[in-house]
């Protein structure tokens, strides 16, 4: 399913409900959107995984593994994301 | 007769607390079958039941909490003829949470190591034991004749009655999850029936009972690992592991798959572990009456570390057996369980080896501690690019550290160096995985 027209906030708050499930405790008002996002929210590599599969059916992007180190900070996510939208 | 007791569901558990039945007097039961689910440190856990049979008793009520070996329930095996004006135990109520007097029938799971009965290396007649260990050996049915002492002069303590109780487990099987209830204590004082003041309350409860379960996995971990490092005097091997065959092949191998059926890094490296062990088989079992038990089934037990804090290492069962993609399966499955509290008592107790991996967190060696009665702890670090020698060129290759810990007293360093030196081949060839 793609989504033809969202902005980056519509986006970052759907990347932050989609992470409130994996990381319940975060405070994502107090994320820097420029630090390395899985450190900060301690997301380890299944998590990651299942936040990719969560964010395809939501967004309709498939991210290869390849480009998994292109998605560092929540900016760089939503760089990504909006380009390929 | 058949009698279905409280499980122990880890070196250090004492007491569980029966949190609901799935069964009734008259039911028939297949071995495997999910029967009753019990509340602990680690989850609420799914009880699986090791014959075939009808219960005919159920002898604890729910939410009683009991230690570690009372019957819980009597099973008349198919085919044994119903026994007329026969003598039951009396059963427990939430009042008098006693344990009972008659030694629960310990019958043997598959893949689980027998005990060695002793013959004649202790007298029956001169048993030393602590009081504290003649106690719990009463309530958990073990005969002492059969225990050996680890205290001073071979005296037999508390942890040694533990350590022999820990062998006789019901076997494991498998069942749908039953739905879970949600406990929720609704506090007196809140006289205002509002939504919020519910929340609110409710939270608190969750909250309590989060801490609650927290503080008791601590300290469950707290007893093993004291245990393990008291009673088990380890060795460490390490070695560097050049991951460049390892990481092209999943690579390839992710490119070929959807988002949903692609492989962690480290579903290659448990296969790998399980085939070093398959050569490498004295690792893989437990210390038990003073022998090492080998095992036949590599169940690697999986450190899954949970985010309220504290550790899980369920049983990824037969890995040896399996393809890469059915432990991806396996373990997806296993992680989204232990988070959410909803094991089942094979998977607490049938591990044969634990399998550390902390490369997520950027360390760069791990040093296990061996969770008893297992043998061996393997560990993995993180890849990083480090200069590496190949044909007396320098150069640059993603390198893995990986340790093992073995007990010393079930094997020498020797072994745990052909497990690593298996380990590296097995990954220079990613192919045959």
């Amino acid at each position: 399913m793609k989504i033809a027209t969202i902005s980056r906030d519509e986006l970052t708050l759907k990347i932050f409900d989609l992470l409130a499930m994996i990381a319940p405790e975060a405070d994502f008002d107090d994320l820097d959107p420029n630090v390395d996002m899985r450190d900060e929210l301690d997301i380890d590599s299944f998590d990651f995984l299942n936040f990719l599969i969560d964010l395809n059916d939501e967004v309709g992007v498939e991210i290869p593994e390849a480009d998994y180190g292109k998605l560092v900070s929540l900016n760089d996510l939503l760089d990504y994301l909006l380009a390929r939208m | 007769m058949g009698n279905f007791v409280m499980p122990s569901l880890g070196a250090d558990m004492e007491v569980g607390t029966l949190a609901s039945w799935l069964v009734k007097v008259g039911d028939e039961v297949k071995r495997g079958a999910v029967i009753a689910e019990v509340e602990t440190a680690k989850g609420l856990i799914e009880i699986e039941v090791f014959e075939d049979g009808v219960i005919t008793d159920i002898l604890v009520e729910t939410d009683v909490e009991v230690p570690v070996g009372t019957v819980l329930a009597e099973i008349r095996p198919i085919g044994e003829p119903v026994a007329v004006e026969e003598v039951k135990p009396v059963p427990v109520s939430a009042e008098e949470a006693h344990p009972m007097d008659h030694r629960p029938l310990i019958k043997r799971t598959n893949g689980t190591a027998a005990v060695k009965r002793t013959n004649g290396r202790k007298s029956r007649k001169r048993i030393k034991a602590s009081p504290v260990a003649q106690r719990l050996a009463r309530e958990l049915g073990i005969d002492l004749a059969n225990v050996v002492g680890t205290g001073p002069n071979g005296v037999i303590n508390k942890e040694d009655v533990e350590q022999a109780a820990q062998v006789k487990q019901p076997p494991v099987i498998e069942a749908p999850p039953p739905p879970q209830k949600p406990a929720v204590e609704k506090r007196e004082f809140l006289v205002q029936k509002t939504d919020k003041a519910d929340k609110v309350a409710v939270k608190a409860a969750e909250k309590a009972k989060a801490e609650k379960a927290a503080l008791s996995m601590r300290q469950a971990i707290a007893a093993a690992m004291a245990r393990s490092n008291r009673d088990i005097p380890h060795y460490y091997l390490e070695t560097d592991i050049d991951m460049s065959a390892i990481q092209a092949w999943l690579a390839a191998e992710n490119l070929k798959r959807s988002l949903r059926e692609r492989l962690l890094p480290v579903v290659p490296l448990i296969k790998a572990t399980a085939l070093a062990l398959a050569k490498v088989p004295v690792l893989n079992g437990f210390w038990l009456e003073d022998e090492l038990q080998a095992q036949e089934a590599i169940n690697i037990g999986f450190a899954i570390a949970l985010r309220t804090g504290g550790l899980v290492t369920p049983a990824l069962f037969n890995v040896d057996c399996k393809s890469v993609d059915e432990i991806m399966a396996d373990l997806s499955d296993l992680i989204r369980r232990t988070r959410a509290g909803r094991l089942r008592s094979s998977e607490l107790t049938d591990a044969t080896v634990t399998l550390t991996s902390l490369g997520d967190m950027g360390v760069r060696k791990v040093y296990g501690v061996i969770y008893p009665p297992q043998v061996a702890l393997v560990g993995f670090g993180k890849v990083m690019d480090r200069p590496w020698a190949v044909n007396g060129l320098l150069g640059v290759r993603p390198i893995m550290t990986a340790t093992i810990a073995g007990d010393h007293r079930a094997t020498d360093g020797r072994v745990g160096a052909q497990f690593l030196d298996e380990l590296d081949k097995l990954l220079q060839a990613p192919e045959a995985l």
